[in-house]
Parts: C-alpha cells; sequence; structure tokens
C-alpha cells in the first residue's frame, strides 16, 4: 500500500506552462500518475500536451475533480499559489519551488490552520508512491515497488538511499520528501503517523540534516508511538557553525540544531542510526531482518 | 545576508528605536572631529560582521579627540581576531564613532524565527552583554520568550510583559516595549532572520537605547528590499564563495584538502562527513544543482582548484533525470576545457545508465580515478590525497 499519492490521485499542476512545470507534469504523466489540469493565470482555454490549462484552481477542479497539486511556480508568487490550491480545496498540495521568503510562509501555516490541505515541500523533490504515481521531480525509474517507507528533507540524497534499497530489492511503499526549508507543511511526524496507519510499510528510512529540531521530536514520537523500525541518518556532521549549507533550513544556529544533538536523539529513541549514508540501504535490511 | 552595526542602527531609527548619537567613518582624521561633536568622549567601534568585536580589542572609549583619532588609526586597518572571525581575523575598513552613555544596566532583547512553533519569537533577559546561547545553556528561566502571530504583530500585552520581564518599571518600562514593539515591525517589514539588541542600555536617566545592533536577513526575500540587498558587503565575505556565487554555485569554504563536487545540498553534506569519517577532511561545501550541467561543472572544478590547499578532488553526482552517461560527458569535456589539471580526480557517479557513464569516464584522456559507490569514493579520496601529487 502507500500513502498520500496511489492511482487514485487526479493532479493538477500549478505552473504547468513554465519549462520546468512543464517538464515535469509530463514526467509525472509518463510514470502513470493521471495529470488531469494545469492552472496559469491568464493562460485558461490553452491546452500543453493535451492537458487542459485553467486561470485558476477553483476551475480546474471544478472542471476535471482534480484532487492534488503540484506547485512549480515561481518564489515570490509561490506562497499565493499555496494559499489558492487551499482555499479551493485541494487535498494534497506539493510544493516544489526553492526560494521562497519566511515571512511568506509563515502566513501559509497561519492560513492553513482555517485550509486544511496536506502541504508537502516548499523545497521539495515530491511524494512517489512506486508503482501507482508520483508528483514530484524525482526519477521514477530508480524506485520498486514494496514495504519500505522513505521521509528525508533533501533530494538527491533520498535518490541515494532509494537506489541502494532497490539495488538490495528492497522495494519502497511510498517516499515523501518533505523539503530543506525552515518552514514548511508536512513535518517527520506527519509522515510517521500516515505510515503507521499504513498496514504494509513495513520500516522507515528517515533523512534528516542540520536545522532545527524536527528530528529530535520525530524520535520522541517514535518512541513513543512507533513499533516498526526506522533506519535514520543526519547529514551535516562536518558543517560549520552558523552557515546555511544549501538548503535554507541547514543551519546550525546559536549552537542549536546539531547532527550530533540529533543523532544523540535518535539512537536514545531505538532507531538503527548509520554513521554512512553508504549504508543506509543495507541498514533496513539488517533491520527488517533479511 | 549579514549588515554591520551602523547599517542595522541605521534601519532601526527609522523605526523609532533610540540608538547613541554617532557617524561611520573609514578615516581616522574624520575621528576627532567626530568625538568633538559629540561632546569629547566616544566610543570608537570596529565594524566587521562578526561578533566578539569588544574582546578582540575593537571597541574602546576615547576620552578626548585626540584619543579618538588615535584610537580609531590603530583600530582602522587592523586584522581583528574574534570567536567568529576564525583564526586570520577581519580586516576593519570602517569604524561607528558614538557618543559615550552613562550606563545603568545592560539588557538583551531579540526577535527571531522559532522554527517549531512557525513564529517568530521575541526573547529578553536582564544578562546584557553576554552571548544568548550562554544564558540559555546556564539557566533556560532567565529568558523571557513571547510568540508573535504573524499577522498581528507584538501586542501590547506581550510588549508590557517583556518589559516586566527585563524588570524595568515606569517610563522606563514604556519605553521598553514600545522598542520592543519597533523591533517587531522591523523584523516583519525587512524580510529580517534576526534582529538583537545586546546590550540594550538603560541609562541613568531611564532612557532606553540599542547600545549594539544587528541584523540578518532571509535571503529568499531579498528581492523585494533592494536597499537592504545594497547594503551587503562583499569584503566581508570569502571571496572564493563570492566568486562562486556569479556562478550561481552553492559552496561554502572548508579547512580540509579534499575538494568535493556533488548535485544536491543533502547529498553534498554527506559526502562531506563520509570524507571525513574515512579519515579525510573536506575542503568545502558544493552544490552544483541537481542536473550538474556540463558548465556548472567546469566553473565549480575551476573554483575548487584553485583553493591552493586542495590535494584532491572528489566529484559526487547522482544521476536522475539528467541520466548518468550525459553527465559523465561532461564531466570529461569540462577537465578537457580546463587543460593541465595535476590533482588526482576520483568520480563517482550512479543512477539512470551508470555503465554507459562508468565506460566514459575510464576510456577519457584524462586518467580519472572511477569509484564504484560512496564508501568506495570516500576511501580513494582520501589515499589519493595522502599520496599527493
Amino acid at each position: 500500500m502507500a500513502i498520500w499519492v496511489d492511482k487514485g490521485t487526479r493532479l493538477l499542476v500549478q505552473g504547468i506552462t513554465g519549462k520546468e512545470g512543464t517538464f515535469h507534469a509530463l514526467g509525472c504523466r509518463d510514470y502513470g500518475t493521471q495529470v488531469v489540469a494545469g492552472v496559469t493565470p491568464g493562460k485558461g482555454g490553452e491546452t500543453v500536451e493535451g492537458i487542459p490549462v485553467f486561470d485558476s484552481v477553483a476551475e480546474a477542479r471544478e472542471a476535471t475533480g482534480a484532487n492534488a497539486s503540484m506547485i512549480f511556480v515561481p518564489p515570490p508568487f509561490a506562497a499565493d499559489a499555496i494559499l489558492e490550491s487551499a482555499a479551493a480545496g485541494i487535498e494534497l498540495t506539493v510544493c516544489i519551488t526553492e526560494g521562497i521568503p519566511v515571512n511568506d510562509m509563515l502566513k501559509v501555516k497561519a492560513f492553513l490552520r482555517d485550509h486544511p490541505t496536506r502541504l508537502v515541500g516548499p523545497n521539495c523533490p515530491g511524494v512517489i508512491s512506486p508503482g501507482m504515481a508520483k508528483i514530484g521531480i524525482m526519477p521514477g525509474h530508480i524506485h520498486r515497488p514494496g514495504k519500505v517507507g522513505v521521509i528525508s528533507r533533501s533530494g538527491t540524497l533520498t535518490y541515494e538511499a532509494v537506489w541502494q534499497l532497490t539495488n538490495l530489492g528492497l522495494g519502497q511503499s511510498t517516499c515523501v520528501g518533505i523539503g530543506g526549508d525552515p518552514v514548511n507543511g508536512t513535518s517527520f511526524i506527519d509522515v510517521l503517523a500516515a505510515f503507521a496507519a499504513d498496514g504494509e510499510t513495513a520500516a522507515v528510512v528517515m533523512i534528516g540534516e542540520i536545522g532545527g529540531n524536527a528530528e529530535e521530536q520525530a524520535a520522541a514520537w517514535i518512541q513513543a508511538n512507533y513499533d516498526r523500525p526506522v533506519v535514520g541518518f543526519i547529514a551535516g556532521r562536518t558543517a560549520p557553525p552558523g552557515r546555511r549549507m544549501g538548503h535554507a533550513g541547514a543551519i546550525v544556529a546559536g549552537g542549536k540544531g546539531t547532527a550530533a544533538e540529533k543523532i544523540e536523539a535518535m539512537k536514545a529513541a531505538g532507531l538503527h542510526v548509520v554513521d554512512s549514508p553508504a549504508e543506509l540501504g543495507r541498514t533496513a535490511a539488517r533491520a527488517l531482518g533479511l | 545576508m549579514k549588515i554591520h552595526e551602523y547599517q542595522a542602527k541605521e534601519i532601526l531609527r527609522r523605526y523609532g528605536v533610540a540608538t547613541p548619537r554617532g557617524r561611520v567613518t573609514d578615516k581616522a582624521l574624520e575621528a576627532g572631529p567626530i568625538c568633538a561633536e559629540l561632546g569629547g568622549r566616544c566610543v570608537v567601534k570596529a565594524q566587521i560582521h562578526a561578533g566578539g568585536r569588544g574582546k578582540g580589542g575593537g571597541v574602546k572609549l576615547a576620552k578626548s579627540p585626540a584619543e579618538a583619532q588615535e584610537v580609531a588609526g590603530r583600530i582602522l586597518g587592523m586584522q581583528l581576531k574574534t570567536p567568529q572571525t576564525g583564526p586570520e581575523g577581519q580586516t576593519v575598513r570602517r569604524v561607528l564613532i558614538e557618543e559615550a552613555l552613562d550606563i545603568a544596566s545592560e539588557l538583551y532583547l531579540s526577535v527571531t524565527l522559532d522554527r517549531a512553533a512557525g513564529k517568530p519569537i521575541v526573547m529578553a533577559s536582564k544578562a546584557g552583554g553576554m552571548e544568548i546561547e550562554e544564558v540559555a545553556a546556564k539557566d533556560p528561566r532567565a529568558i523571557l520568550r513571547q510568540e508573535v502571530e504573524p499577522f498581528l504583530g507584538l501586542l501590547p500585552f506581550q510588549s508590557r510583559a517583556v518589559a516586566r520581564g527585563l524588570g524595568l518599571q515606569g517610563d522606563t518600562a514604556k519605553k521598553a516595549a514600545k522598542l520592543a514593539t519597533a523591533l517587531v515591525a522591523a523584523y516583519r517589514d525587512t524580510d529580517a532572520s534576526l534582529v538583537e539588541i545586546n546590550p540594550l542600555l538603560v541609562t541613568g536617566g531611564g532612557d532606553v537605547l540599542a547600545l549594539d545592533a544587528k541584523m540578518s536577513f532571509d535571503d529568499n526575500a531579498l528581492f523585494r528590499h533592494q536597499d537592504i540587498a545594497e547594503m551587503r558587503d562583499l569584503a566581508e565575505e570569502n571571496p572564493m564563495e563570492v566568486e562562486a556565487g556569479k556562478f550561481n554555485l552553492n559552496y561554502i569554504k572548508l579547512d580540509g584538502d579534499i575538494a568535493c563536487m556533488v548535485n544536491g545540498a543533502g547529498l553534498a553534506m554527506a559526502t562531506m562527513d563520509i570524507i571525513q569519517l574515512y579519515g579525510g577532511q573536506p575542503a568545502n561545501f558544493l552544490d552544483v544543482g541537481g542536473s550538474a550541467s556540463q558548465d556548472a561543472v567546469k566553473n565549480a572544478f575551476r573554483l575548487l582548484v584553485s583553493d591552493p590547499h586542495v590535494r584532491a578532488v572528489l566529484i559526487n553526482i547522482f544521476g536522475g533525470i539528467a541520466r548518468t552517461d550525459r553527465i559523465a560527458g561532461g564531466v570529461v569535456a569540462a577537465i578537457e576545457e580546463l587543460g593541465d589539471v595535476r590533482l588526482p580526480v576520483v568520480v563517482r557517479l550512479e543512477g539512470t545508465n551508470v555503465e554507459q557513464g562508468r565506460e566514459i569516464l575510464r576510456n577519457a584522456p584524462f586518467k580519472f580515478i572511477v569509484a564504484e559507490h560512496m564508501a568506495d569514493a570516500a576511501e580513494k579520496v582520501v589515499a589519493a590525497a595522502r599520496g599527493g601529487r
């Protein structure tokens, strides 16, 4: 089974007429996702490779029954795109855009309290349920269907982990990139809770990085609520304090958010913590008794 | 993005935050007249981005215009070393000269992002002059916190709580509450990521002033703040990082001797980590972007080898949407175009069409060291760096 994204997903793409939007809308469709609509204000009535374009999310939803959105809108307008999706009642909104101002995200968070949508990201690769559908920019073919859930703040490091799993014959139920920004929509705990409710996800690989304390919170949640094996890795133990390591959220600030603290919390919660990112796949296999 | 103290005070004054009177200069000769204007006693403060300036000898009291000039002459041009600059220090190019005030007490006040809450947070403490992290470690209860609703700003009852928490009463408390409200407004309007007043000064007469001010900003929001973007001081940044920025490369200089080039920030951090795990030291963080185009690889490589400490290079690319064989072709072309590369270069490619990609590397005129997986790559690059060349 899978979480959030499956054969019933009906995807609309906000920003579909841009280069990236078009490319990845088609990538999702090629993978098997039902891509039912695109939205670009002012371009309603056009089509992109057979996909109808609408002026607004509300119109697109009304006309096509879309229940999920993928956002490729440039950073200055991306927060508005999220709000539009939420206001139109879209259940799942995946924001790929990198570079949204923090203040815009604070407003989004406040708005979402009254307009429930599951926001994944921003600044993330998206969500994929192998063999069923994907919403995002990840290369579909490195995945295979199976029982390992993957959660990560990173893009290519997630692909690395997935590829290790796939090469060991370990498929994935769903892989969720929650994004590298300091303020995001979906937390590790949100994804873990969904995996816990999914009977078929037998183990989880969780990839964190320096900055914030989401990994510590997730570790505590796992200890109290989750009894299947979790493999953990934290990127950035060699990162200098006070520097942003590529991701806006990857920063050790005021001595907080270090890899050491996170690793300690994960170990204390009984996770299978790996020191080497090359060991993620094998450790997952061992944790599953394979 | 960081700015200088004098720039932060300029911004905060627009919001009604009181600061000591003063002026900035890059000429010692101007220090005397400025000091005289301020009444003949002044403080000369080195303007660099790093904190801890006082401890390094970058902040001095002058009791006369002549002394101000003499002190400014010593500070300007000095290589100021503080706990935050690193051992090489930072050249002082400007000094801020401010009136010397009588100090009744020194407090702490800041606004920053609480990531867990998803809201800005005001922090206040009576321990002015101390690093807030130090206060937090010693006695977390000594820090008063007020979460700010993004749509509402700091509410009047919250600003009163801040002033009370700082132990202030009467008019002084009102002034502090007003100042806290102004800080939150400045933080929000300018898309700041930090506004820190340390110390916040209470004078013998009960006035409340920002004796020091530190501001940094959300890089992602600079597009809507041209005036602040113009305050960027490239002289305060690492020259290699400035160069990297011109090519849209995400690069951070580190102290080691193994350069690395990776696509994606998370994988780049993990690559640094695995180099260290295998006994080496990374010379940098570098994310060439998800697709790792030939141009990006070429520019990145040129930058990496310009660091004289580098003894070996590790290229670690996960080919996803961009196929591995195409990336390999790009790496080979980039090295050929650069010519005369004498450092050992370990390449680890993974992903789509990986076998074809490795074949392209093996057949290239340049002798790449081809690694099979991440651990193999780390082992090989650490050995290559030890062997030197």
